[in-house]
């Protein structure tokens, strides 16, 4: 039930998203290079921060707004077997996205916005940056509407039927794309915008860095949920089973967006402006939503083990090797649960409210997220770009073999990268410096380390270049094929009650935590006296 | 709509979620598990918190980044090791962030004794931190940060500035030299 519009719509979102990541991975490669040392002739911090900035952006922003949205509206018409509501509305939001995006680049490749993706005021960017970023956010809001709707009508026209599980987490990561990204807008509209533009002298820090971590946490989870619907919808299929428990996948999804919205002072365990029992109240919130995801890898691998054992595994892990591992989707789920079970340990880690001391801002805190979301995250973004291509495009996927050489290189180069920077962190090297220039000794042990990273950035280039390749001359080259018109991942739904197939409770559970957790944190900066500084270059 | 309906409304809704409780026994025993190990963490550190205050740095203290050289604590010849211990023997340093370095740039402090540092920023968004310690805090401009840690061995430490606070950041760094209780005895607490 997907018609050529809504192809059309999900391949236009898809490239922008995986266009983003290709060109985002050369100036990763370049960091790294930069960042150690090896060739002073490219020594620049002006061009090294101006180039994390851009990574910084194009990674967690563009591919991944774009990335959800595409698959959204393929995830939506697939599942619920209806048309997009109002594709020119989806249109339209495209558009404003893909305008703030463009306006923001431009700053940022002039060096212009080198304030890195978490914007630091009082460090001022040019306007341009901060209008387009406001803008990439407006424009996903109209995907968040067109899937709320989508889901409600479904409901209306079948009454008493589950909403399909895909469909389901699709709905509950535009809810929490709803709720989460009010806080970068309010930090945008009432405090950057009016500052930047001249309106406003100063700007309250304090309060600025509150309201991010409003967004920085729960944002994660919005990049996560299509991996999860990955997880869940498409690998038991892939692997030749089917889901453990729809229930349970559900009771995940409704936990992640409940709990993981009230929790973002993690990010700010570190900061003078708050106080140590909302630092408190949000460190059990982190740990509380550590849960969905222990869920989700048990009904996962429980999920894998039966196919395993239907394909004839025997024994405690025979399963495993039975597994088809030369199905991507398959592949890309082993590799991505391994690195997640790596980056939540360093997860639990960082949470630990008073261990989190000795890694805050260093380079094990990149390590961290570059496991979690180029790891777990990014893995499934790729596996689904290999699953969706076909049928998108009518044509046959390029290569299998190359894809599952693109998905080992994504997965090793990783480990590469990301397992120095764990130790740089425990050295105490600071994450966001361009070059070691300190005269200590302390410093000297970074070197062998700083090597390493090279070597990672090199094969991560080289398979995120592999993989646009693939997409490419799957669509301009492959052999044509009748497009399946059923997607066969969708598996019919069992009945829940209104608890699992309805969100209004969860919203208002959602306000009343949300009150409870940024009330105070939020209204303190009104009632007791800040001094707000004026805006800085770099 | 009439109080019956409602019970009843409602009494259909707990059944309903009472079927969804029933699942598994596998996943039950999973769950179980799942919440005993994060109730663990949750307890560790509650007890880190509570008894043995084990904390991030927390402190609403704000002063006006602006005017610091004009006065008040932060003013130059207040800056470093205060001579005189506080009531409990803590010693306190003040120190001022700006781009690009921590003023004064070079400290001694002793090892084995309780150091409070206390820290403000003249300009823009900083983070102090001496690797292999706890020693660790961000400086936002317009509050005061406060954190008191003890340094257990002595010897040379970086203090490096971990925010991106402009192009300079590379080059945010100071000195802070950690001396045994006997040598800081000897030289008096003399800084460089």
């Amino acid at each position: 039930m997907i018609d050529t519009n809504t192809k059309r719509l999900a391949l236009f979102n898809f490239w922008i998203a995986f266009g983003s990541f290709a060109l985002a991975s050369v100036f990763g490669m370049y960091q790294v290079l930069e960042r150690s040392g090896l060739l002073s002739f490219i020594q620049s911090p002006a061009v090294y921060f101006a180039s994390v900035s851009t990574h910084g952006v194009l990674m967690a922003f563009v591919l991944t707004t774009f990335f959800i949205m595409g698959f959204g509206y393929y995830t939506a018409t697939t599942s619920l077997k209806m048309p997009i509501w109002n594709p020119t509305l989806a249109w339209a939001g495209y558009a404003i996205s893909l305008t703030g995006v463009v306006l923001a680049a431009i700053p940022l490749l002039l060096g212009k916005a080198s304030v890195l993706y978490t914007f630091y005021p009082p460090i001022q960017a040019n306007a341009f940056f901060y209008i387009g970023a406001t803008l990439l956010v407006v424009g996903s809001w109209f995907w968040t509407a067109i899937m709320i709707v989508m889901s409600h009508r479904w409901k209306k026209a079948h009454p008493g039927a589950t909403i399909p599980l895909p469909m389901f987490a699709t709905t509950v990561n535009a809810y929490l794309w709803a709720w989460t990204s009010v806080g970068v807008a309010l930090e945008s509209v009432f405090q950057l915008l009016p500052w930047v533009l001249g309106l406003n002298d100063t700007i309250d820090v304090g309060l600025a860095r509150t309201l991010f971590a409003w967004t920085l946490h729960p944002i994660v989870y919005f990049w996560l949920i299509p991996a999860y619907i990955a997880l869940y919808a498409y690998v038991p299929v892939a692997a030749g089973g089917k889901l453990y428990s729809d229930k349970l996948a559900r009771v995940a999804f409704l936990m992640i967006l409940v709990f993981g919205l009230p929790i973002g002072f993690h990010h700010l365990y570190m900061d003078p402006e708050q106080g140590i029992i909302a630092k408190f109240w949000h460190m059990v919130g982190t740990f509380a939503v550590a849960l969905p995801t222990l869920l989700t890898g048990f009904t996962v691998i429980a999920s894998l083990e039966m196919a395993g054992r239907k394909r004839g595994g025997k024994g405690l892990f025979g399963w495993l090797g039975s597994l088809p591992w030369d199905n991507t989707m398959v592949l890309a789920a082993i590799l991505s649960l391994l690195m997640l079970v790596l980056g939540g340990f360093g997860g639990i880690v960082n949470a630990s409210y008073a261990m989190n001391a000795m890694v805050h801002n260093t380079a094990w805190v990149s390590g961290h997220f570059h496991l979690i979301f180029a790891g777990t995250v990014v893995t499934m973004y790729l596996a689904l770009g290999y699953h969706l291509w076909p049928k998108l495009c009518g044509k046959k996927l390029f290569s299998n073999d190359l894809a599952l050489t693109q998905l080992w290189t994504w997965f090793v180069g990783m480990a590469i990268m990301t397992t120095p920077w764990h130790v740089l962190g425990l050295l105490g090297q600071p994450r966001r410096i361009s070059a070691v220039h300190y005269n200590s000794l302390l410093t000297l042990a970074w070197h062998p380390y700083e090597l390493l990273m090279i070597l990672g950035g090199l094969v991560l280039l080289g398979s995120a270049g592999l993989f646009v390749y693939i997409l490419f001359k799957t669509q301009t080259a492959g052999a044509m094929e009748a497009s399946s018109v059923e997607d066969a991942s969708i598996q019919s739904a069992p009945p829940v009650s209104n608890w699992l197939n309805n969100f209004v409770p969860w919203n208002l559970v959602i306000l009343a935590l949300m009150m409870l957790s940024y009330g105070w944190p939020i209204l303190q900066f009104f009632v007791l006296k800040t001094y707000n500084p004026t805006a800085w270059g770099y | 709509m009439n109080p019956n309906s409602w019970i009843s409304k409602i009494r259909s809704w707990l059944s309903l979620f009472e079927q969804d409780t029933q699942i598994e026994n596998l996943e039950k025993k999973w769950l179980y598990v799942a919440g005993a190990m994060i109730a663990f963490f949750v307890i560790i550190l509650s007890i880190g918190a509570v008894v043995l205050k084990v904390n991030p740095p927390s402190h609403w203290e704000t002063v006006d980044s602006a005017s610091l050289h004009l006065g008040g604590e932060f003013a130059e010849d207040k800056l470093g090791v205060k001579p005189e211990a506080l009531d409990d023997g803590t010693i306190q340093v003040r120190l001022v962030a700006a781009r690009y370095g921590f003023y004064p740039r070079e400290i001694i402090v002793p090892a084995d004794n309780k150091i409070q540092f206390r820290l403000a920023s003249a300009d823009v968004l900083h983070g102090a931190h001496i690797p292999m310690t706890n020693m660790s805090t961000m400086i936002v401009p317009g509050h005061i940060s406060e954190v008191t840690t003890v340094f257990p061995k002595p010897g040379e430490y970086p203090l490096l500035c971990n925010e991106y606070c402009g192009m300079g950041h590379d080059h945010m760094w100071s000195k802070v030299t950690v001396l045994s209780q006997d040598d800081w005895a000897k030289t008096g607490g003399k800084q460089p």
